[in-house]
């Protein structure tokens, strides 16, 4: 079976009998211990798998691992500066309220890392139109869009 | 659930991709194209499809991710993906109504990946691609290891999730034919929630003539039949003149009378032929007050 590298979080990762039919969503969580990303629905309406591939904002289940050598991979686990410390987007969304359960959040936080590089200044529409393809069911989506506005805030006063 | 096991092949030209196609055809080895992968992998991940054999096109993208202008011609290469046919700035100036489209489609991740061709061969009733297509009068190119063929997207589309394409044969071009000066294009579409398919979706193109009397006229609904249907003979009788609301309602009142919506969870058939009217009035006025707008031109 094939063997590829990956670029994840800047780092190369080189991994021996990968089969065809693994999905990215799985090779990162299974083989490179990435248990960050979440796996849903597993066919690309939830979005909690949602990672970023060449700065883009991409659902990892419905896309092969042996799509993805050369392409820059980032997954929730690449947000944090240090360990113990938070993104502006990540504290705002515990200080918001914008998460119960945490299982839609990963890819919220990387829809949503995405969309502020692109948007640094959104309106609440913008925020809850970009929102449209997560699904969060328990928290509801004020918070969230409350914390994406925070951390856009934020980001701009640094 | 997860895929069933497949061999996988990316080949790095479309020379070779047609060669290895052509062979596996000829052995008769169930074998399917991955595009953009948005409806395929859905369809693989809960097994409604087990391919055999997977040939991924992403390796063409050097030769079929392109946005050109040829003469009064848009030609956009099939690996085109979402985002990029929404931010291209001929589509923008040629064909807004793709653009527009791209809007309706998904979330940011499905424009990430999907392709303009992957959509096309794909034959959504309700999508937007294979609607704006027929709307506009497109062509799209088809190529095998043999030869190539191009044949009008009214043609293209034969039932719902079907299209004109042979086993040994890729999509590698649709066509659009350039907006003319004095126009407007738009699409109006229903939905339960942003992003969804649509129930029912409508696009038209309007031109004017320098008086501002409808000079032609393009329209198209998908989501109502099998196909997207081109409709804009409703118009006719309004060329020539400066149409007024309530004469484009009533020539569209009969958009009702052409089709023949299925009923599911989402609507009932009667919902859809009305919201079929609806859409095409949406369409056809927001494409005529953005003609009028560029009358000056």
């Amino acid at each position: 079976m094939p063997r590829i590298t990956l670029t994840v979080n800047g780092g190369e990762h080189t991994l021996d009998d990968v089969e065809p039919r693994q999905l990215l969503s799985d090779v990162l969580r299974e083989r490179l211990g990435l248990v960050g990303t979440h796996v849903g629905c597993e066919h690309g309406v939830c979005g909690a798998c949602t990672v970023l591939i060449d700065g883009r904002p991409v659902r990892s289940c419905l896309i092969f691992a042996a799509q993805a050598p050369g392409r820059a991979i980032e997954t929730v686990e690449s947000l944090a500066p240090v360990d113990g410390e938070l993104s502006p987007l990540q504290a705002a969304m515990h200080e918001k309220h914008g998460l119960q359960c945490g299982f839609c959040t990963p890819g919220i936080l990387m829809t949503m890392t995405w969309f502020l590089r692109e948007h640094p200044h959104p309106t609440r529409a913008q925020i809850r139109e970009a929102l449209s393809g997560n699904l969060c069911r328990c928290t509801g989506y004020t918070g969230i869009v409350d914390a994406v506005e925070a951390a856009a805030r934020d980001v701009r006063s640094v | 659930m997860k895929p069933a096991a497949f061999d996988y092949h990316a080949p790095p030209s479309i020379q070779e991709t047609l060669a290895m196609l052509a062979t596996f055809v000829r052995d008769d080895r169930n074998v399917k194209l991955l595009a953009g992968g948005q409806s395929l992998i859905p369809l693989m991940n809960i097994r409604l499809a087990e391919p055999e054999i997977v040939i991924d096109l992403n390796g063409l993208e050097a030769e079929l991710s392109y946005v050109r202008l040829d003469g009064s011609t848009l030609r956009i290469g099939a690996l085109t993906r979402h985002h990029h046919v929404a931010d291209d700035p001929l589509v923008l100036a040629h064909a807004p109504l793709l653009a527009e489209a791209t809007s309706l489609i998904g979330h940011a991740a499905i424009l990430s990946r999907g392709t303009i061709g992957g959509s096309l061969v794909h034959a959504d009733p309700a999508a937007e691609f294979p609607l704006a297509a027929v709307a506009l009068g497109a062509t799209v190119t088809l190529r095998k290891l043999a030869g190539a063929r191009t044949l009008d997207a009214r043609d293209f589309f034969l039932a719902a999730l079907t299209s004109d394409v042979e086993p040994d044969e890729i999509l590698v071009e649709t066509v659009f034919p350039v907006m003319p000066p004095r126009s407007g294009q738009a699409i109006a579409e229903f939905s339960r929630r942003h992003g969804d398919f649509a129930i029912v979706a409508a696009a038209a193109q309007i031109s004017l003539a320098s008086d501002g009397t409808l000079a032609d006229a393009r329209l198209a609904v998908g989501g109502a039949t099998q196909t997207p249907l081109a409709c804009a003979e409703l118009l006719d009788p309004l060329v020539g003149s400066v149409p007024s609301d309530g004469a484009l309602r009533g020539a569209l009142s009969t958009v009702a009378a052409l089709v023949d919506p299925d009923a599911d969870i989402h609507a009932n058939a009667d919902d859809r032929r009305e919201l079929a009217v609806e859409m095409a009035l949406r369409a056809t006025r927001r494409a005529l007050e953005r003609a009028r707008a560029r009358l000056a031109d």
